[in-house]
This record gives C-alpha cells, sequence and structure tokens, in this order.
C-alpha cells in the first residue's frame, strides 16, 4: 500500500487486475500521477479491502444515520475504483455490481479496463454504473481523464444524484469517441465481436 | 567505444527497431513513466513480460501436445500474450496472437501448431532486440552518459 503523505488531499485509487503485469503497469501510471495506489489481484480481496460484510443485505435494510455503518471497521476508504473486466471468479462487471448495489459503496466511481473492444460490453458497464470504460493497454491520457470522476464523487458526498445522471450521457458520449480512435488499433477483433 | 559513438549506436538501434516494426509506439509510452524515483521502470516491466510470455508458450506448446485439445484454454493464453506484448510494443508478436486467435476459433489444430512457431520464432527476435537494448544503455551509464 502506499504511504499517502497528505492523505486527506491525496486520491486513494483502488486498482484490481488478476494479471501481474498489468498491475505493475497500472500502478506504475496511478502513481506518477500523483494518487495513492492500492492493487489487488481479485474482486474479493477488492471487497474485503472495502470492508463489505458477506450480509450486507440484511445489514442495509437497518435504518442507520452513517452509511458507512455496516462495513467492517478495518476497511480502508477509496475514491475511485479501477478494475479489469476478464478475471476469473468475480469478473469487473460482477465487482461493479456489487459495490453499486452497496448503501455504503455505491457512490465511489468505478471504472473499468478490457483489452476487447465490445460495445455491447461497455455499454453495459456504464449502463450499470460504471463512470468510464478504458481499453487496454491504458494510457497516461487515460488515468488524466479520472479526475474529473474523482473529483464528482467528492462533490457528490454533498449534494444529490441529478450530477451524477448528465455526467453519465456525458461519459458514454466520450465513450463512443475513443472507440472510434482504437477502431483502427482494434480493426481485426471487432470482426469476430459476435455478442 | 566512446560516449557519444554509443550514444549514436544507441539511438539507430531503437530507430531500426521501430523501423522493422518489432516495437511501436507504446515501448515510447512505458518510456515516459520512467524517471529519477522509477529508473528501472522499463527493464522490470520488460523482465516481467519475458517471464509471463515464456510461462505462456510453455502452456501452449503442452495444451497442443494432448490427445483432446482444449482450445478454450489455448485461446486464454493466447489472449493473455496479446494484452502483455501489446502494453509493451511488441508489435509483431502481438500480431502473430491475432492471428493465432483466429485459428483458435476456427478449432484448426495446424494453423494452431504453425502459428505458436511463429509466435515463439518473433518472442525470441523482440527478446534478443530488447536485451541489445538494454545492454548498450548500461554501456551508455557505465561511460558516465544519460538516455
Amino acid at each position: 500500500m502506499g504511504m499517502g503523505m497528505a492523505a486527506e488531499t491525496q486520491f486513494h485509487v483502488l486498482a484490481v487486475d488478476d494479471s501481474q503485469f498489468d498491475r505493475k503497469l497500472i500502478e506504475r501510471l496511478l502513481k506518477i500521477s500523483s494518487y495513492q495506489v492500492t492493487v489487488v489481484d481479485s474482486g474479493s480481496k477488492a471487497l474485503e479491502l472495502l470492508g463489505l460484510y458477506e450480509d450486507e443485505e440484511r445489514n442495509s435494510n437497518s435504518a442507520s444515520v452513517s452509511p458507512y455503518h455496516n462495513l467492517r471497521r478495518d476497511h480502508v476508504e477509496v475514491n475511485l475504483i479501477i478494475t479489469d473486466y476478464c478475471m476469473p471468479g468475480m469478473t469487473g462487471y460482477d465487482l461493479l455490481r456489487k459495490i453499486k448495489e452497496s448503501e455504503s459503496l455505491k457512490d465511489i466511481p468505478v471504472v473499468i479496463m478490457s483489452s476487447e473492444n465490445v460495445p455491447s460490453r461497455i455499454n453495459r458497464c456504464l449502463e450499470d454504473g460504471a463512470e468510464d470504460f478504458f481499453l487496454k493497454p491504458v494510457q497516461l491520457s487515460d488515468v488524466k481523464k479520472l479526475k474529473p470522476h474523482l473529483m464528482k464523487g467528492r462533490y457528490k458526498e454533498e449534494t444529490d444524484h441529478q450530477q451524477f445522471n448528465s455526467n453519465k450521457r456525458k461519459s458514454i458520449e466520450e465513450i463512443d469517441s475513443s472507440t472510434d480512435r482504437t477502431r483502427c488499433r482494434y480493426n481485426d477483433e471487432l470482426d469476430t465481436d459476435t455478442s | 567505444m566512446d560516449l557519444v559513438q554509443l550514444q549514436r549506436q544507441f539511438v539507430d538501434y531503437t530507430t531500426s527497431l521501430f523501423n522493422e516494426g518489432f516495437l511501436d509506439d507504446q515501448f515510447n509510452q512505458l518510456q515516459q513513466l520512467q524517471d529519477e524515483s522509477n529508473p528501472d521502470f522499463v527493464v522490470e516491466v520488460v523482465s516481467l513480460f519475458f517471464e509471463d510470455s515464456e510461462r505462456h508458450l510453455n502452456e501452449l506448446t503442452q495444451s497442443l501436445e494432448q490427445q483432446n485439445i482444449d482450445f478454450k484454454r489455448i485461446d486464454a493464453h493466447v489472449h493473455q500474450l496479446k494484452g502483455s506484448s501489446s502494453s509493451i510494443g511488441a508489435q509483431r508478436v502481438q500480431k502473430e496472437c491475432i492471428n493465432f486467435r483466429g485459428y483458435c476459433e476456427e478449432k484448426n489444430i495446424e494453423g494452431c501448431r504453425k502459428c505458436l512457431q511463429q509466435v515463439k520464432h518473433e518472442y525470441v527476435l523482440v527478446k534478443n532486440k530488447l536485451e541489445t537494448l538494454f545492454k548498450l544503455e548500461q554501456q551508455i551509464i557505465a561511460a558516465g552518459g544519460s538516455i
């Protein structure tokens, strides 16, 4: 785990990827962009770190003052989660769903990464709450796009969800233009897209 | 060889690797992630790529020697190899992986076997080129220069 010097002002990003190689890359990309970084190799490890109980449903039904009361005491505060899509066991999409279904964690922005350009996959992730979708190999320019999602996450803690919906529409537009950009690199794969 | 000559050789060698398609712009992206606080980043990442690749290539060799070929498993390994080669800019390896996945989809055993040979060939080539490049770098640094 990184040792954030000014933990209050530095954003903390949790990165999830089952490939050691990809973990090294994303960690470096995030650190060089001045984020505090924690990297884990699975969705279940991510949920453990985030403090989610096994019986989250039961806890979320009870009335509570703070949305964080049903997390484990030793949970880690993160400002954004960036996860690979294709992982054994719990996929990035499964992780996204679990986070968005959790009262305590649903406001944490989630970004999905994948080496495959599958429009139906991308749209499904965005529709189910992902802020953005990065095609691998992830670039520094992609990581630079995280800032507004992180700022919005902080802002949303004090406001309502209307801002969220308008930004989601904007993300879909941005993704459309970025898949056009990447279409020329991944042309061959598009022909085999059957989903 | 003096420092200026070494640096010239380094630039020429790097240029040739790009011109011959061994490396693409993604390799430049990696260089941008290296700085004084992480001076060995590129070497570390490339070493991980070598380890990963050799593991996948061994698995692929074994999988293609089985009586019953598990194309799903083969595709998974090729997918990973394609991903990591693309991430370091090993363009020729990546291209062979794309072909390989095509044969996997067709369940074409001969095609897969031939492709595996091609991937291995390109992998060995780029590995040698990168190791040569890193050696040149070390010589430059030892001679008091920087990249």
